[in-house]
């Protein structure tokens, strides 16, 4: 049971974002902009930001919704999806460029609080060829998914339940063209 | 020294919005949306969330500033804004707030820790379903809003002063205004 009363059958984030039209706008152009706007890192690469940091978060519905789009991105076999997977458990042992690897350490740092990045974080990333930009955005696509909207407000047994329905589809539904716009 | 090269004499938030037009343009709409649009709320007391969750992270900007416009909106009163900050349950604010402040802490340690009972307390003293989505969502954004800060790193004033004047005009103007154009002309000078 979602702690309120939430229009029944929407899986995660969806339930609230159809409760507050108002706040869904700037919340979906945000997401928009970070995830699917044109940018050095690609769309997979963002997604697996996305759903690291929504792992380390502990959000089923948010890792697992932007994991498979990852997945998608990166061609929805199998294998991307397992791919994925160990990503999300340990990232450094993976085939992701040392750029990703040091994005991802920096999102990491995040996660756990701002002032947790250090020089040394963010020196490492440009070391390996990171931008301003593609460092500010990892920054922000972290604290973006650091709200954490989905178990505040949906409780974690619904959203577990809900979440198995998104999986299915939602990876798909976000690479089609329309992206976030989709809610 | 910022982790990046943001525009100088920008502080906190400013920079990295100036940095970054196209995200800045939703982060504040969400922060009007939430803090100043028409709710049942006062601004004071979504001000007041906002404080708190950003003490709580620590986040010195952030908290600074929310408090100054939440004194703001109080015709200066500091002295609740500190209380709020620092141990609502003791404040002298009505129940309604404490819960809502309770659900905000919270959603700050993780959004799993919000439980039934602390939204039963909630709506026991009157608070609606969207009072209750309000609040968890002021405070999920400033757990946004303050690793987006501290994240980067970004150059923060020490004068009280600044956050004072700071407050007042967000109390006044709002997030929307061209605050965000100010920061770009800043840059551009």
């Amino acid at each position: 049971m979602p702690h309120i009363a939430l229009t029944e059958g929407l899986p995660g984030i969806r339930g609230p974002m159809v409760f507050s039209p108002e706040t869904t706008k700037p919340l979906c152009d945000l997401v928009q902009v970070l995830l699917t706007g044109p940018h050095t890192l690609t769309p997979a690469e963002r997604e697996m930001i996305a759903t690291y940091v929504s792992s380390e978060n502990d959000c089923y519905y948010c890792q697992q919704c932007h994991g498979s789009t990852a997945a998608q991105h990166l061609g929805g076999k199998p294998s991307d999806y397992e791919f994925i997977a160990e990503m999300k458990q340990d990232f450094e042992s993976t085939s992701l460029s040392a750029k990703m690897k040091a994005l991802l350490n920096v999102a990491g740092k995040v996660q756990k609080g701002g002032k947790h990045v250090t020089s040394a974080d963010v020196e490492r990333a440009r070391r390996e060829g990171a931008t301003d930009k593609e460092i500010h955005d990892t920054v922000l696509i972290a604290a973006a998914f650091c709200m954490e909207i989905v178990p505040s407000i949906v409780e974690s047994s619904g959203s577990r339940v809900a979440a198995r329905y998104a999986t299915s589809t939602c990876g798909v539904n976000f690479c089609d063209s329309d992206g976030f716009s989709l809610f | 020294m910022a982790h990046i090269q943001l525009p100088e004499g920008l502080p906190g938030i400013i920079g990295p919005l100036a940095f970054s037009p196209g995200t800045a343009k939703p982060l504040l709409e969400l922060a009007e949306t939430l803090l100043r649009g028409p709710n049942t709320l006062t601004s004071a007391e979504r001000e007041m969330i906002a404080a708190h969750v950003s003490y709580r992270n620590e986040c010195n900007f952030c908290q600074l500033s929310h408090s100054a416009a939440a004194a703001a909106h109080l015709k200066g009163n500091y002295d609740l804004v500190e209380q709020i900050k620092v141990n609502p349950e003791t404040a002298a604010v009505s129940d309604k707030l404490k819960a809502l402040l309770a659900i905000a802490g919270k959603v700050q340690q993780g959004g799993k820790l919000v439980t039934s009972e602390d939204i039963a307390r909630a709506r026991q003293h009157g608070a609606t379903d969207k009072e209750i989505h309000d609040a968890v969502l002021i405070a999920a954004a400033f757990c946004m809003y303050n690793r987006y800060v501290d994240g980067l790193a970004t150059w923060q004033p020490h004068e009280p002063e600044a956050y004072r004047d700071m407050g007042e005009q967000l109390a006044r103007e709002g997030y929307v205004r061209n605050r965000f154009q100010e920061g770009e002309k800043a840059a551009q000078a």
